[in-house]
């Protein structure tokens, strides 16, 4: 067993934190900004509190998995995940470092949240950048792409297709 | 204030809740049975996706639903161990799919009816039904623009395309009306179906003038759906959907 004494948030978060998102392996779910907070009471029962990132979004409850399993491995039992809705999760919540890595992954990080949330028809999102060779000169294929979260699009200069992380 | 005026509004909200619930769910499931087969692999995604969005929120509502209703019911029950007079979709989304035009229409239809309506329900005094709106809403704007770029790409489009755009809106004229026919829990928990129906007028008249495609003349409502009376659709929906758990009960992944 942990000392109850050495339970600290901190200590919680740094467990956590570098749990890969089960979807896109390259960041984590801090990165991804889905891990709203965590909190310890009396009695020690650590609650990790999250957001879905999309309301569908299957990879939540895995989420919630590798946190308890995680948490368990470093000797804490006592634990719950909590999935909450609001406030709304939104691409500005992604961290620097995970748009950095998402676009080495090959996925284009979403640009920053714009008026284009809005249900006027046939609006274009500015120009998305070619994770590949940085061109602005790209092209959207399909609004809906692999997972909820991205649209597909192509690069006109080295016509790369690739995902794009939309805006939310 | 009374205990038995506040059980009433309570049963009202999980009714109101189970409507909200029931007509995503259905629709995610038609939309599901596109899998595989749609005209091309992105559309196809792209309304796979949709469905699931759509069974993100139906999930959202009936797991609130059974907080409030109690007695071990969770939203597997609700989804599974309901008969078809319980369920209070609206007509509208248990249609058959039909052509490709057919299903864009609905989708259309209902994602602009969902956009309007999570819009009021930012101001519900509830704060969970604000929290799904809140969360939804931003899904459904990407709904309502890929199903209306599909609509003014159909209805502008070839002659063929055209005609099919013109028999969708054919099919479904009588299943418009029910979205702004008030139920009583619509009109307990005072959702101004009115205001509603007028922004989705304009939406709608706006996109098929960019269409070129005549708006529907609506002169009958089909009803009832709201009230557990469906078309005999929903049976064979629910006949596929529930099979598992009717023959297995219980039974888990
Ligand atoms: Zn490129």
């Amino acid at each position: 067993m942990v000392n109850e004494n050495n339970i600290s948030i901190a200590t919680i978060w740094s467990i956590i934190e570098t749990i890969p998102d089960p979807e896109i392996p390259v960041i984590t779910l801090k990165d991804l900004g889905v891990i709203r907070d965590v909190k310890i009471d009396d009695d020690n029962n650590i609650e990790v509190i999250i957001t879905p990132t999309y309301i569908g979004c299957p990879a939540v409850d895995m989420m919630s998995m590798q946190i308890m399993q995680e948490l368990a491995e470093h000797g804490y039992k006592n634990t719950k995940v909590t999935k909450i809705l609001s406030p709304a999760w939104t691409t500005d919540w992604l961290s620097e470092e995970g748009k950095k890595k998402l676009k080495a992954y090959g996925i284009a990080p979403p640009n920053q949240k714009q008026i284009v949330c809005t249900p006027d028809l046939f609006q274009q999102e500015e120009a998305v950048q070619c994770p590949r060779c940085d061109s602005y000169h790209t092209k959207m294929i399909a609004r809906f792409g692999s997972t909820p979260c991205k649209a597909l699009y192509q690069c006109n200069d080295c016509k790369e297709p690739f995902d794009y992380f939309k805006c939310h | 204030m009374s205990k038995q005026h506040a059980s009433v509004t309570n049963e009202h909200k999980i009714n109101y809740i189970l409507y909200l619930a029931d007509s995503t769910l259905i629709l995610s499931h038609r939309n599901s049975e596109w899998c595989g087969h749609a005209p091309i692999i992105e559309q196809d995604i792209a309304l796979t996706n949709i469905a699931l969005d759509l069974l993100g929120q139906a999930r959202s509502f009936y797991q609130y639903a059974a907080t409030l209703i109690g007695n071990n019911v969770t939203e597997d029950s609700l989804a599974y161990l309901r008969i078809e007079n319980e369920y209070k979709n609206l007509l509208l989304t248990e249609l058959p799919n039909d052509d490709w035009a057919n299903t864009i229409l609905k989708q259309f239809y209902f994602s602009v009816y969902q956009y309007y309506l999570y819009q009021q329900l930012l101001n519900n005094s509830d704060e969970q039904i604000v929290a799904i709106a809140n969360k939804a809403i931003k899904e459904v704007v990407y709904h309502v623009r890929w199903s209306g770029e599909w609509v003014v790409r159909l209805g502008d489009g070839t002659a063929e395309s055209h005609q099919r755009m013109k028999n969708a809106i054919e099919n479904l004229k009588n299943y418009i009306g029910e979205m702004f026919i008030a139920a009583d829990f619509e009109t307990a928990l005072q959702i101004d179906v009115n205001n509603i129906q007028q922004q989705w007028q304009e939406k709608v008249n706006a996109t098929f003038a960019e269409a070129t495609l005549p708006l529907p003349e609506n002169i009958f409502n089909h009803t009832g759906g709201k009230n557990g009376v469906h078309t005999e659709y929903l049976g064979y929906i629910l006949t596929e959907m529930q099979y598992l758990q009717r023959t297995y009960p219980n039974a888990v992944w």
